[in-house]
């Protein structure tokens, strides 16, 4: 498989598990840190929440940018370039 | 509750429907070769295909279960919301690049691409068809749901027809047209979305007493909890409409619980929840009831009716307490939303079924006043209670969950066979970004429209699928119906995304590949259909069996099923040389096999599909995942290992 495309996504998927295993294990063992309220008086369990999808889509624009077409891409447009 | 047909609702739904049904037939003629049938040629553009991902998958599901899972409990449901976007890193970063290289139409392709073995074909092609399937029963739970406010049809009327349009859709067109409705009805249920959420900010909070239909719920002390019945039926006469009360000696559970039950002059029977006032004070409130006497349903002590103005359950969801003591608050921003909400109180209905001594059940839904914090924080609903547990055990339930959510998306075949109507992997990436963006900004607005939901005074106590659509309506008739109708033809699109997936999967791994079949294309296209029928019917008989359960906890089943069968040898595959065809054969199998009977076995299972106790459940806690996940993919190494040597 394309190794440089794969290894991208391999290290931002690794982030994204860390950021979700973190949102997990602060759920389940220690939920009373998610009802404080850090900022604007949202609590935690939101803001997090919220900043998991976020944290999914820049992830997932910075994958796109970062990968660049495969060799059986190029190859298949290989006349018109 | 009883839904009054509304023709406004009715024309703007039949106008919808009628347009997706045309341009299913439009775009259906153009598709005739079975790779046009079952991956549009390969030809569909990112973008559209991205925004149909986000068709496929914002399902009567998201829409329904998550929205009404926020409405009754709080924020557990948007836990829900956060799992399944957090499985499409899984379907981006891992699965979406191979998935497209190896496979022409079904997932079993690109399993089997290394080893051409009609074995893998089978398992692969079984596994499709079970996740479709389990994934079927919410979405026409779900149809059903929908029908009932705005056509006034009973729900499974609403299933029926959501099975013989998509039918009809499936036979007729494939996946070029499948994809095309799927695009516009997503850009169409997010943008909805977007407008209900402003609406919601805009109106703010207002305290009340009970819901849009006027009722307001009484309560009576405190007095003295020595006093006597009989002090306590004076007290209760000196109330408009209790004159005459009586109180109603408590037989069977009754004596056990903390309920008063009452009966007026006229005969009806009113039940109310005895509170703790402080001081040996108590306070007696409101409750609603729901029973079966003599094959009749009864709510608060009278026959139900049938027709508007004739006894039924009184709607509820209201904001009880303001911060500050305000009655109203006005136009709310997004931040402010949370934080005004987080120091009120709202008054929540939870349920409690007390069996009389002549053996009828009644169903007592209670006030339950509820400060904001706690319905902003995690663990409040039965379904994640046990995170407020100190046992392990009882968190295992939830982690199990999060685990399958995580897993689930990149192991649904319907979202994978999405692969193969792009041109190429760029394409694909491309469009699984799109997908996330929309996506995710939908499941934003699930907190909103959830909450918002909760506080609209419309929510029917009970049922949990039904607060998004109510709490359109009580905003605006219109919106009801575009909402109801974007909402259905989105489960329409869902639906035939299913299908096509399972008919995929009889046509090309069980019949083609595995029986060694041999058909021209046109008899596959045709095979295809006539499966696409006979798994609709299935779907439609299941869809009005499960009817009760809320449909995004059925869907987090189908996850479970899906990651556990599924993802072992996808992801193996990809980074395992080691991998042998019998050991793809019995991870599949195993996974499948072991995750829906967990699923059977569970607690879950017991009380809500069999109605039996659910203490007499076989398996520790619901959630097959955090189990059946790591037992695939341990099949799968200790199978391959043991049969690396003889490939």
């Amino acid at each position: 498989m394309d190794t440089r495309n794969s290894r991208i996504g391999l290290v931002l998927f690794a982030v994204y598990l860390l950021l979700y295993g973190g949102f997990v294990y602060l759920n389940a063992f220690a939920a009373d840190v998610m009802e404080t309220t850090p900022i604007a008086g949202v609590n935690l369990a939101i803001l997090y929440g919220f900043g998991l999808i976020v944290a999914a889509l820049v992830l997932a624009l910075i994958y796109g940018l970062l990968c660049k077409p495969t060799v059986g891409e190029i190859a298949a447009r290989g006349g018109k370039k | 509750m009883i839904y009054e047909t509304s023709y406004k609702a009715i024309a703007i739904f039949f106008a919808f429907v009628a347009v997706t049904l045309g341009l299913s037939f439009y775009l259906g003629g153009k598709a005739k070769s079975s790779q046009g049938y079952f991956a549009a040629h390969g030809q569909i553009p990112w973008f559209v295909n991205g925004i149909a991902f986000a068709g496929d998958y914002l399902s009567a599901a998201s829409f329904l279960g998550i929205c009404g899972m926020i409405a009754f409990y709080g924020y557990d449901g948007f836990l829900y919301s956060i799992g399944y976007l957090a499985g499409w890193i899984v379907a981006l970063f891992v699965v979406a690049e191979p998935m497209k290289r190896l496979g022409k139409f079904t997932f079993a392709d690109a399993l089997d691409a290394k080893f051409n073995s009609p074995g893998i074909k089978l398992a692969v092609g079984i596994s499709t068809l079970a996740v479709s399937i389990f994934y079927l029963i919410p979405q026409m739970v779900g149809a059903g749901v929908l029908v009932q406010p705005l056509l006034g049809f009973s729900h499974w009327v609403g299933v029926v027809i959501v099975g013989a349009t998509v039918i009809v859709i499936v036979v007729t067109a494939g996946m070029v047209s499948t994809t095309w409705v799927q695009f516009l009805k997503g850009s169409l249920l997010v943008l909805f979305s977007a407008i209900l959420t402003f609406m919601i900010w805009a109106r703010g909070f207002e305290t009340k007493q009970g819901g849009v239909d006027g009722h307001v719920f009484q309560t009576i002390g405190p007095i003295s909890e020595s006093a006597s019945d009989s002090a306590l039926a004076e007290t209760l006469a000196q109330q408009p409409g209790l004159e005459e009360s009586e109180v109603v000696q408590p037989d069977g559970e009754w004596a056990d619980v903390p309920y008063v039950r009452t009966r007026n002059g006229a005969g009806t029977v009113t039940v109310w929840r005895k509170e703790d006032a402080g001081d040996g004070m108590v306070r007696f409130s409101e409750a609603q009831t729901v029973e079966t006497r003599e094959g009749h349903v009864w709510v608060n002590g009278q026959p139900k009716g049938e027709k508007k103005g004739e006894p039924e359950l009184h709607p509820v969801g209201y904001v009880s307490k303001l911060p500050g003591g305000e009655t109203k608050t006005g136009p709310l921003g997004p931040f402010s939303f949370f934080s005004t909400l987080q120091n009120s109180e709202v008054v929540l209905w939870p349920k409690q079924v007390v069996t009389g001594a002549d053996g009828v059940k009644t169903t007592v839904y209670y006030q339950k006043p509820t400060p904001g914090n706690q319905i902003l924080r995690p663990g409040e609903s039965p379904t994640f209670k046990g995170i407020r547990s100190d046992k392990l055990l009882d968190k295992l339930n939830f982690l199990s969950l999060m685990l399958a959510l995580f897993c689930g998306t990149a192991s649904l075949p319907h979202i994978l066979i999405r692969y193969y109507t792009v041109k190429d992997e760029s394409s694909a990436r491309k469009s699984t970004i799109v997908g996330i963006a929309s996506i995710g900004f939908f499941y934003v607005l699930t907190l909103y429209m959830g909450l918002g939901a909760m506080t609209s005074g419309s929510l029917d106590v009970t049922d949990s699928n039904m607060p998004a659509p109510l709490l359109a309506r009580s905003l605006n008739e219109w919106l009801f119906a575009a909402i109801s109708a974007i909402a259905f033809t989105t489960v329409l699109g869902t639906v035939s995304g299913l299908i096509l997936a399972s008919a995929g999967a009889v046509t090309h791994d069980l019949m083609s590949s595995y029986l060694k079949i041999e058909m021209s294309d046109h008899e596959k296209v045709r095979v295809a259909k006539l499966a696409s029928v006979v798994v609709g019917v299935i779907a439609v008989v299941l869809g009005i069996q499960f009817k009760s359960l809320n449909v995004s906890y059925l869907v987090g089943w189908a996850f479970s099923v899906a990651a556990s069968a599924n993802l072992p040898s996808l992801v193996m595959i990809l980074f395992w040389k080691g991998v042998t065809r019998q050991g793809v054969i019995t991870a599949v199998l195993v996974g499948m096999i072991s995750s829906l009977g967990w699923i059977l076995l569970s607690a879950d299972t017991f009380t809500g599909v069999y109605g039996l106790s659910a203490d007499q459940a076989i398996v520790p806690f619901s959630q097959p995942g955090i189990v059946t996940i790591p037992l695939g993919f341990l099949t799968l190494v200790v199978v391959s290992l043991m049969t690396g040597g003889k490939k």
